[in-house]
């Protein structure tokens, strides 16, 4: 599995210099990792879809930013989502902590969250990839290495 | 309480060298008054989202100030970004003209008509300076100080309820407003 330091420094390879959040339990030991790297800016924001209008209004500025938010705030979002990606027609870049994923994989959780992702990323039309289980930091860097060719709306999804 | 009409001219005359974000009544009224490139009509927006691109591109360019003309309904739907942008010592001013209704949906009474205080509402949430202008000629008086100077700033106009509005249309396609608005960011 990989780390806040490794996902850190995939952001500044990539050159991303902001990340916008409210992180869950499991993205949320990713902090001190975003707080310590000067290349990132942490951006606290009070509600997932605000960090998708910062996030437009940091991309119409020229700045590169990443969206990091679990999927509960993902489905409170969905109006600036489509907004960004499909009125704005912005690059949107986005780590999803997919809360329950594992346990539901195995039929071990009744949270309906994790079962609702797929259909909504299709729904809504936007790319994603899963970062799974056994997802290391050089995952991390080639998704992010790839987005940075070929900027394009993405959600990375992380199973949790 | 001012017109729309009214409370932008005051608007106009002040805004200095700021960008201007202006959603929904606001989008169909501002091109009147300047409609430039640092002027952006945040339309098709997502439902209360401009104070919050606003903060992006402040974020952006150092300096850079960024009007939000706002209306009381948005700001309703969007009352955390108060705290977000509390956060932050950069100059943006957040006008809320408050007429108690959703104008572009046919004048229904917002959540709290008349009852809710945004100035105190921002001030609150860590807000350094808000005003609150019932009337057009104390909003002149004061529109200088309000929109320069250190921020973030909330400002709260009493509007004239209009009804019978239609859905304002933006100036031009969103595509060439993000485009004039970069040649101005990214300049």
């Amino acid at each position: 599995m990989f780390t806040g330091s490794d996902v850190a420094n995939a952001l500044r390879d990539a050159q991303f210099t902001h990340v916008v959040w409210i992180p869950d339990s499991t993205l949320g030991t990713w902090e001190a990792a975003f707080t310590s790297d000067p290349a990132l800016r942490l951006v606290r924001v009070s509600r997932e879809g605000e960090a998708f209008g910062v996030a437009a209004g940091l991309m119409i500025g020229g700045q590169r930013p990443a969206v990091i938010l679990q999927c509960t705030g993902l489905f409170e979002a969905g109006d600036a989502l489509r907004n960004v990606v499909h009125d704005l027609k912005l690059p949107l870049f986005m780590m999803v902590g997919v809360r329950g994923w594992l346990a539901h994989l195995k039929g071990a959780t009744n949270d309906t969250c994790p079962r609702f992702v797929e259909p909504i990323m299709q729904a809504w039309q936007v790319p994603y990839q899963w970062l799974g289980e056994n997802a290391t930091a050089k995952d991390v860097h080639a998704a992010l290495k790839t987005y940075r060719q070929h900027p394009q709306p993405l959600a990375l999804l992380i199973a949790e | 309480m001012m017109t729309l009409d009214e409370a932008l001219a005051v608007v106009a005359r002040h805004r200095q060298n700021h960008l201007v974000v202006a959603t929904m009544a606001a989008v169909g009224a501002w091109p009147a008054f300047s409609d430039t490139h640092r002027d952006f009509a945040y339309m098709p927006s997502s439902m209360g989202q401009a104070p919050s691109l606003a903060l992006g591109l402040a974020m952006s360019k150092p300096g850079q100030g960024v009007i939000v003309l706002n209306g009381d309904g948005s700001m309703l739907m969007n009352l955390g970004v108060l705290a977000t942008l509390s956060q932050y010592t950069l100059p943006i001013y957040l006008i809320v003209m408050d007429n108690g209704l959703y104008e572009v949906t046919g004048g229904q009474p917002t959540a709290g008509a008349g009852r809710v205080d945004f100035a105190a509402l921002a001030k609150a949430a860590g807000f350094p300076r808000v005003y609150h202008f019932l009337e057009r000629t104390d909003w002149e008086a004061k529109a200088a100080e309000a929109l320069s100077g250190p921020g973030p700033v909330l400002i709260t106009l009493a509007i004239e309820p209009r009804l019978g509005q239609k859905t304002p249309r933006p100036p031009r396609p969103m595509e060439d407003q993000i485009q004039r608005l970069r040649s101005v960011l990214q300049s």
